[in-house]
């Protein structure tokens, strides 16, 4: 690891301040970040410790649920709101890394992790467009059957890690933002950036900007959500796919859905297609199976991934059945 | 500029890189939380901080400032045994023993978690209160914690005796 300046800031303009400087990264938990400067892909300068910022998981006058950017991942999970209106954020929480992990991490930090595709990793010996642009990618040749089926460039088939962001991507989480230039909000689905040909860029977020907190907006039928996750272990590994999916239904018909897929792009992929479809139509296993078609449409999977479009078709028709099932 | 270790007052490192493992092995000598994988995906390494289970190899030191840690040399000694360290030997809870000081951390901050209420990856019902330690949900909250030895049936035989108010 390369040797850095450690900093600790005490409020979000503290940081903003402190992590405005060049070569300077915000320090959550340290779960990713720590472990990418051991291998020395990541090499700041500076950083600066924002875990004692606001924590706090309070609800605000019209509902919403606001999280302080430092609270651990544990502690959303087990927080009463979360637990009982968004099912599915809970859900994928707890589906995500360990319980060690998930007590170290924190929201803003789980937000920024980086891919875990392995020859982002291997600074030795792979080529990486993601650790140096225009040098090559050879997970596209190589050994992909973790890899993106959708959204994914010539430069980067990487995925996006997290569970939990899967889950707040199909919530219309909000995240708020602090920078040099202000503050400003922004929907989490509009935060994460897909590879094109710059997947050194993973998120739009502007330098020495800092997440403060997560916004999470009422969602009436929340409650009726869940979190389903496929991989290769039955604990502690990443997901292949994810689906993350809230359903409501009236009179045998879908009112209202969200649905997000995890495992299979570079960033929470909401699925807008599937949802279109389905608003207004009966809530049946031929039309969950065919707006998972429509979703998956574009996939172009990989040499060693091509499982995957299968799996993330069965898995939204399985989620959204089990939902419309919990409701006949 | 310090933390508590087992009770004892130890100052924060100079250099910003030290992890809280190496403080703990290489600074102080506590040499039972051990490195493993150093990346984060072993457990041997786990420690309680203010009582709640953490990966000491991703932690810098740096930030556990005015914290309180326990490693499993603040558990029991011999002579004065952890009740689950000798329930351990009584289940045959290791063989080689590299992972034994974090899965006995992890399972005291295991309990602590279940009795707050915090749900699993198998917790049925996410509304309910009271959360039953029942095998599933253990194996599964134990999952940060391989052992390469195959020792997980003792492992889970420990936990469940000594922990059995909580385990169905």
């Amino acid at each position: 690891m390369r040797s850095f300046a450690y900093s600790r800031a005490i409020d979000a303009a503290d940081a903003v301040r402190r992590g405005s400087a060049p070569a300077t990264k915000y320090l959550g938990g340290g779960t990713n970040l720590v472990d990418l400067m051991r291998e020395t892909i990541e090499r700041p300068a500076s950083l600066v410790d924002v875990t004692q910022l606001s924590r706090d998981i309070a609800e605000q006058a019209d509902g919403s649920l606001l999280i302080g950017a430092a609270a651990r991942n544990t502690a959303v999970a087990e927080h009463r709101l979360v637990r009982t209106r968004y099912p599915m954020l809970a859900r994928a929480i707890a589906s995500g890394a360990s319980a060690q992990i998930r007590n170290m991490a924190t929201v803003g930090g789980n937000l920024l992790q980086r891919t875990r595709c392995t020859y982002f990793y291997d600074d030795d010996g792979s080529r990486c467009n993601k650790r140096h642009l225009g040098q090559g990618c050879d997970a596209i040749g190589g050994f992909n059957r973790m890899h993106a089926i959708l959204g994914a460039s010539e430069a980067c088939v990487a995925v996006h890690p997290s569970d939990m962001c899967v889950a707040l991507a199909a919530s219309d989480a909000v995240v708020l933002l602090s920078g040099p230039a202000g503050e400003r909000r922004l929907k989490l689905t509009d935060l994460h950036r897909l590879p094109d040909d710059r997947p050194d860029l993973e998120t739009v977020l502007e330098p020495g900007e800092l997440i403060t907190a997560i916004e999470l907006p009422p969602l009436p039928f929340g409650a009726r959500s869940t979190y389903r996750k496929i991989r290769d272990r039955a604990s502690y590994a990443f997901a292949l796919v994810s689906v993350a999916a809230a359903l409501e239904i009236e009179d045998g018909a879908v009112k209202d859905v969200r649905i997000a897929l995890g495992g299979v792009a570079h960033k929470p992929w909401r699925a807008w297609r599937a949802e279109a479809l389905l608003r207004g139509r009966p809530a049946t296993e031929v039309a969950f199976m065919a707006a998972a078609d429509a979703e998956l449409a574009d996939a172009r999977p990989l040499k060693n991934n091509g499982f995957k479009v299968e799996l993330a078709r069965r898995s939204i028709a399985a989620v959204l059945g089990e939902l419309a099932g919990e409701q006949a | 500029m310090s933390m508590t270790v087992n009770g004892a007052a130890v100052s924060l490192p100079e250099d910003a890189r030290v992890s809280l493992l190496d403080l703990l092995r290489e600074h102080q000598r506590l040499t039972g939380a051990k490195k493993g994988c150093n990346q984060g995906a072993c457990g041997a390494c786990t420690v309680l901080v203010d009582g709640e289970r953490i990966l000491s190899c991703l932690a810098l030191a740096v930030q556990y400032e005015g914290r309180s840690i326990t490693t499993i040399e603040g558990l029991g000694n011999p002579g004065s045994l952890h009740p689950l360290q000798q329930a351990f030997i009584e289940h045959d809870g290791f063989q080689c023993g590299y992972c034994t000081s974090g899965q006995i951390c992890s399972a005291v901050g295991m309990v602590a978690e279940v009795r707050r209420g915090v749900p699993s990856h198998v917790t049925a019902d996410l509304t309910a209160d009271e959360i039953a330690l029942d095998m599933d949900e253990l194996r599964e909250r134990m999952s940060g914690n391989l052992c390469r030895c195959g020792a997980y049936n003792g492992i889970v035989a420990a936990i469940a005796e000594t922990f059995g108010e909580a385990v169905e």
